[in-house]
């Protein structure tokens, strides 16, 4: 494989970068705020990934034009999957933000080698 | 119009649309009575489709009247209908004996949007097994997640916070290497529906993304499943629930994570990669011994009586998971069966907790002395889910481990040693549950503690119901047994 073709998959190296950085945030990070943010880097890479494979070279959106007949589309059900994967990812990270609230009121701290001291 | 044919769709309608309803009903009372009506109704529906799957046909279902591989579809076979039975009568059970106890741990107020959580459980996890398309099991596990992080954390106990946050970040975690796995086999197929996916996998010239794939989905469903060593939300997450959501969660919902994977391992990649079953049994079989065996040891020492049981139920994913790696028939349906067993013998111990939990502030095993006394009956039918957990003869348990067992010798020369592991750790489990029946029984009642009754008489009918029901099942297993021979027998024709 030349530089080119791996140039050629340039989104892709994004994708398994990104998810890399977040999975480690999610991992490493002890501030529950941190590792709510790791885990939403680590989903909009994701999205990436859907949004990529559905691109066709010169595609444009799939809507029927009066006389013009030869035209090439991009794949729409990706974008469709990951429009709901994204609310997915959103009441996840609302639900995630509102438990870290919750154990805020409860410990008074949202480190969580502090939470696991604390009981 | 005929009823019958509708009911794979009526199967998730029901309790999603009853959910929002649930909340509106804010008279004292009336969300319970509400939500336990449509959990019976989902009971009924799901013992409905039972019957018509028996022969072992499948109910497809064509969602909007769009044809499978384009539209949505819904398909039931004896598989996912001896699930959908787990499922709809954890939640139907614990529900009707709910009252009490959720009474107790949690403020009338915010009833209705906990029994409507429970109902968005309910249809998440009954959507997941009814679904054909790979991407609505990923959505419909989404809502099941999100809601049951609700109830964990819904109750007074503020360490299942914590224990919430872990099992969010692992769930995501989990979901999300699925919904990876998913969009790498669309890229290579083109196709979302299940029984379309494997038709077509054959055709794909460059096999390596699917092979990615496999591993993604095999991790991200072995991480929502609990299977060893992708358990450590589990203890926690369990124990400090509120009891009557152990009890539904311990009876399904890390079963149904284990459905999927049996599905997609069997259905998809078998039928399609090249000696996927050598790699999932050399991948799987470890990861099930490992985990019966460290989850058995950890239960014998563990002092507090809910995660106790957490981590004997990390076990018994493990026995799951043995017989589904041996990639036969006998193995197959033992497993089958014994994610039927397990969750009446698992619901009906968390429900005698709950039990004990109403009269005990304190689960801690030196804390319980002189239960048996005060409460005769909870005890008496602790102890009849505990033999079915052992596996006793006569009881529910003993049919599953005797099929696993079976199905361990035709393994061949290995099977000596397999058959030796499931005896090591059926002992450890005589150990574990003997130390709670001796808490219960033999040990001297904690001073200074004012004399305790029995729990609430609906508590303790449901407890005394599943016990006699693990009784009866390890009498008369046909039903269960039919269902779950003619299951492990689409999924091997699936894969040739």
């Amino acid at each position: 494989m030349n530089f080119l073709e791996l140039l050629g998959y340039f989104n892709y190296w994004v994708f398994a970068i990104i998810l890399t950085v977040g999975l480690y945030a999610v991992i490493n990070k002890t501030n529950l705020i941190k590792k709510l943010i790791g885990l939403s880097i680590f989903q909009s890479a994701v999205f990436l990934m859907y949004i990529t494979m559905d691109k066709v070279e010169g595609g444009t959106a799939p809507i029927i034009q009066k006389g013009v007949e030869d035209q090439i589309f991009s794949n729409p059900l990706p974008q469709v999957l990951i429009l709901t994967a994204i609310v997915v990812g959103v009441s996840t990270l609302s639900l995630g933000l509102a438990m870290v609230v919750r154990i805020s009121e409860c410990y008074g701290t949202i480190e969580e080698n502090e939470i696991l001291d604390a009981d | 119009m005929d009823l019958l044919a509708h009911l794979p769709a009526l199967q998730v309608v029901v309790p999603m649309l009853s959910a929002p309803l649930i909340v509106l009903l804010q008279p004292r009372g009336l969300a319970w009575a509400g939500a336990t009506a449509v959990a019976v109704l989902s009971f009924a529906i799901a013992v409905a489709l039972s019957i018509a799957v028996l022969d072992g046909q499948t109910i497809e279902y064509a969602m909007g009247g769009w044809p499978a591989p384009y539209g949505i579809a819904l398909s039931v076979d004896a598989f996912s209908a001896l699930v959908l039975l787990v499922i709809t009568g954890a939640a139907a059970a614990a529900l009707l004996g709910a009252k009490p106890s959720i009474d107790q741990q949690i403020e009338v107020e915010r009833h209705p949007l906990f029994y409507s959580a429970w109902l968005l459980v309910l249809s998440g996890l009954v959507g997941i097994v009814v679904s054909a398309d790979a991407f609505n099991i990923f959505v419909f596990m989404e809502i099941s997640s999100l809601a049951s992080y609700i109830l964990i954390a819904g109750g007074p106990d503020r360490r299942a916070l914590p224990a919430v946050f872990k099992y969010l970040m692992m769930g995501t975690i989990g979901a999300t290497f699925y919904l990876i796995g998913v969009g790498l086999i669309y890229m290579m197929t083109g196709t979302l529906n299940l029984a379309d996916m494997e038709a077509r996998i054959g055709d794909v010239t460059d096999i390596n993304p699917i092979l990615v794939a496999a591993g993604f989905i095999t991790i991200g469903l072995a991480l929502k499943a609990a299977v060893f060593p992708l358990h450590v939300w589990v203890p926690n997450a369990y124990t400090h629930a509120p009891h009557m959501v152990t009890v539904f969660l311990a009876a399904c919902a890390t079963k149904v994570a284990l459905y999927v994977l049996i599905r997609f391992d069997y259905m998809v990649f078998q039928a399609t990669l090249d000696a996927h079953e050598i790699q999932f049994a050399i991948f799987m079989m470890p990861l099930a011994i490992l985990g019966i065996l460290i989850a058995s040891a950890v239960a014998m020492f563990e002092g507090h009586l809910k995660r106790l049981l957490a981590s004997s139920s990390i076990a018994q994913i493990g026995y799951i998971l043995l017989g589904v790696s041996f990639v036969s028939m006998a193995g197959l349906s033992a497993s089958a069966m014994h994610i039927f067993n397990h969750a009446l013998a698992k619901g009906g111990l968390f429900l005698a907790v709950a039990c004990l939990a109403y009269q005990y502030r304190d689960l801690r095993l030196d804390q319980l002395g002189g239960a048996s006394t005060r409460m005769p009956w909870t005890c008496a039918a602790f102890v009849v889910c505990g033999l079915s957990l052992i596996g006793v003869p006569g009881t529910a348990g003993f049919i599953s481990k005797w099929m696993l067992i079976n199905a361990a010798l035709e393994t061949g020369p290995w099977g000596w040693g397999l058959v030796a592991i499931i005896l090591v750790s059926s002992l450890m489990a005589v150990v574990y549950i003997w130390r709670i029946v001796e808490a219960l029984y033999f040990q001297a009642p904690v001073e200074g503690e004012a004399p305790l009754s029995e729990a609430p008489v609906q508590l303790l009918l449901i407890t005394g119901l599943v016990a006699v029901l693990n009784i009866y099942f390890g009498l008369f297993p046909q039903v269960p047994l039919e269902l779950a021979n003619s299951a492990a027998a689409l999924l091997l024709e699936g894969s040739r």
